[in-house]
């Protein structure tokens, strides 16, 4: 919107606006407030799906709920199919172990990788090389996209085969899966899953030598920690600060606030933001990372704890290696359990999950009914807890950029917001970008 | 790949994929975000073998591993354009970029048209690769079309069974 502000007489009241408008919702904008030359308010706005979700969920059979969650995010519906197995299971009692926890850990990899690829080789570094999109970046580069399409596919082929919704033969579902598959099925992945594990070492490699803006940060991380594994499905939820609490107890200690100027959610702990994702699941848990994985972070030369937002880009390339890695190890050891799924008594009661989807943990509770019918939904995505600290890193960001044009600073703005990774258009794909002065 | 395609074999080799495909496109709780679903699924009973039908839920940069290998290739997926729900939008993306103000794009993420820019930049477009796009409104929870986009159902799907016998 054409203003009345000049970037370059700091003294007047400015605001740079950037509107992400996802093609369905329209919803959900920065705006910040610039007064003096000096940052006033940053508010951050990001559409949330999961809200209408949740009323959505209510009245439903529990067998449909994989399924309906699926949905909520096209990137990411293994981590809300997780999430939601694992907290009904909490309430009917069930535990899944052996081979099909193994296979919820698979297709979780395969959820990784293809989604850390995706945001790595096309959505952010661009980024870096100056591109202003994906596409020009495959015109001047065709072999670094193909590379990053590789690895992408490889991805997959895991969830391809393992199933992530429900028009597809093989499923997830309270208690196991609708289907196992036999080992030829699994052994059938490895040659492709090597080949993107090779390029997976090159891509951190690569990501790990670009040039990051001298910006570090004091996160209070969270990630869970599991005890012997890195995170996918269980663990306790853990902080930089210390905290280790079972994911159950979420709510005791992570807080939702409304906030005047977003119809979404903020989250804090002990009412401070913190910092959920790849970066903080890599500071939490590198002790569990797998041998290549871990070489290949020391061979980056960064010095952990991660505290810069940019580097988690590396913080994803290290987790595409390591799911690559864990898939390999997953199928060289499969053994197909007994039954596809284990028995589940339908039985009334509230549970609670945490998992790790790409972005940072996802919270789910739900209350059924002695019929298996949910009464009541709630979750809390890894978005709406990073909301608040993406936007203490704009306004620790905002001043070296103030005497940019708004159109400059916008786009800065978006290079910090895109380190998080957002997921900011789950229904469909667009957002744009406007620049409002006053 | 979050997709089901009628007539493919998952399994050891993946899919089987045949040399011409229809790929309808969408969320199927999405409301009117469903319409290339629908569509893929309307054409899924009137097409013999010789055409796969595909659904993609997925991101549309999947589309760049269903259409691999292809020959000819329809895409189907609701639009957002200037025009009433249920107007039709047809594009030969062969030719050139497809309409960016029917399918906006932006540079956070991949959209129906990035998707396809992408795969032309990596030489990885089908020989011919046409899109049917369908103006929907606001896209609600659940999985029920609107009645505007709804009668455009039909008509796009025979469109595209022409298409198939040129």
């Amino acid at each position: 919107m054409p203003g009345t502000a000049d970037a370059n007489q700091p003294n007047k009241e400015r605001t740079i606006a950037v509107n992400l408008i996802a093609r369905v919702e329209g919803e959900g904008a920065l705006r910040v407030t610039v007064e003096g030359g000096q940052v006033k308010d940053v508010e951050l706005r990001i559409f949330e799906p999961p809200r209408y979700f949740e009323a959505f969920l209510r009245g439903r059979d529990y067998r449909e709920v994989p399924d309906i969650v699926a949905r909520i995010c096209g990137i990411c519906p293994i981590a809300y199919q997780m999430s939601a197995v694992h907290a009904i299971e909490q309430i009917f009692g069930v535990r899944v172990e052996g081979s099909l926890r193994e296979l919820r850990r698979l297709i979780y990899c395969g959820e990784w990788v293809e989604s850390h690829a995706l945001h790595i080789y096309l959505l952010q570094a661009p980024d870096f090389f100056g591109y202003e999109s994906g596409i020009a970046m495959a015109k001047d580069h065709p072999e670094l996209v193909s590379r990053g399409l590789q690895i992408k596919k490889a991805g997959n082929r895991i969830m391809s085969l393992l199933g992530g919704r429900s028009v597809h033969p093989v499923s997830v579902q309270v208690g196991g899966f609708s289907r196992v598959p036999s080992r030829d099925e699994l052994n059938s992945l490895a040659d492709e899953l090597r080949r993107a594990r090779d390029a997976a070492q090159d891509a951190v490699r690569w990501v790990s030598r670009f040039e990051f803006p001298d910006f570090t940060q004091d996160y209070q991380t969270v990630a869970l920690r599991p005890a012997d594994e890195y995170p996918f499905n269980e663990g306790p939820i853990a902080s930089s600060g210390g905290l280790e609490i079972p994911a159950p107890s979420f709510e005791e200690r992570f807080r939702e606030q409304q906030v005047p100027y977003s119809n979404a959610l903020h989250c804090t702990l002990d009412g401070r933001p913190y910092l959920a994702g790849a970066l903080a699941r890599v500071n939490l848990n590198v002790d569990r990372l797998s041998p290549l994985a871990k070489q290949a972070l020391a061979e980056t030369g960064l010095t952990l704890p991660l505290r810069n937002p940019f580097h988690g880009i590396v913080a994803r390339a290290v987790e595409v290696l390591y799911a690559l890695e864990e898939a390999l190890r997953i199928i060289n050891q499969y053994e197909p359990p007994p039954a596809p799924s284990v028995l589940v008594t339908v039985r009334a009661g509230t549970g609670m999950a945490c998992t790790e989807a790409p972005r940072g943990i996802l919270y789910h509770r739900y209350q059924v009914d002695a019929g298996g019918t949910i009464q009541e939904a709630k979750i809390v995505p890894p978005t709406s807890q990073n909301q608040r600290r993406i936007e203490e890193d704009l306004r620790a960001f905002l001043p070296r950029i103030l005497d940019r044009s708004d159109q400059e600073a916008a786009l800065e703005c978006e290079k910090v917001i895109r380190c998080y990774d957002p997921c900011i258009s789950c229904a469909t794909h667009f957002l744009r970008l406007e620049v409002e002065r006053r | 790949m979050k997709t089901s395609a009628s007539g493919t074999v998952h399994g050891q080799a993946g899919p089987v994929l045949a040399p011409i495909r229809i790929i309808g496109i969408g969320n199927g709780f999405r409301g009117d975000d469903a319409v290339g679903l629908v569509v893929a699924r309307r054409l899924r009973g009137l097409i013999g073998p010789h055409v796969q039908v595909a659904e993609a839920e997925g991101p549309c940069l999947d589309l760049l591993d269903l259409i691999e290998g292809a020959e000819k290739v329809v895409l189907v997926d609701a639009a957002s354009g200037p025009g009433p729900e249920g107007q039709i939008h047809r594009f030969d993306a062969t030719a050139g970029q497809i309409g960016r103000e029917v399918f906006p794009t932006s540079t956070h993420t991949i959209g129906l048209a990035e998707a396809i820019e992408i795969g032309r930049a990596l030489g990885r477009l089908p020989a011919v690769t046409l899109v049917y796009g369908i103006e929907i409104g606001a896209a609600a929870i659940g999985s029920e079309l609107s009645l505007a986009v709804s009668a455009a159902v039909e008509e796009v799907a025979a469109r595209i069974l022409g298409e198939l016998s040129e």
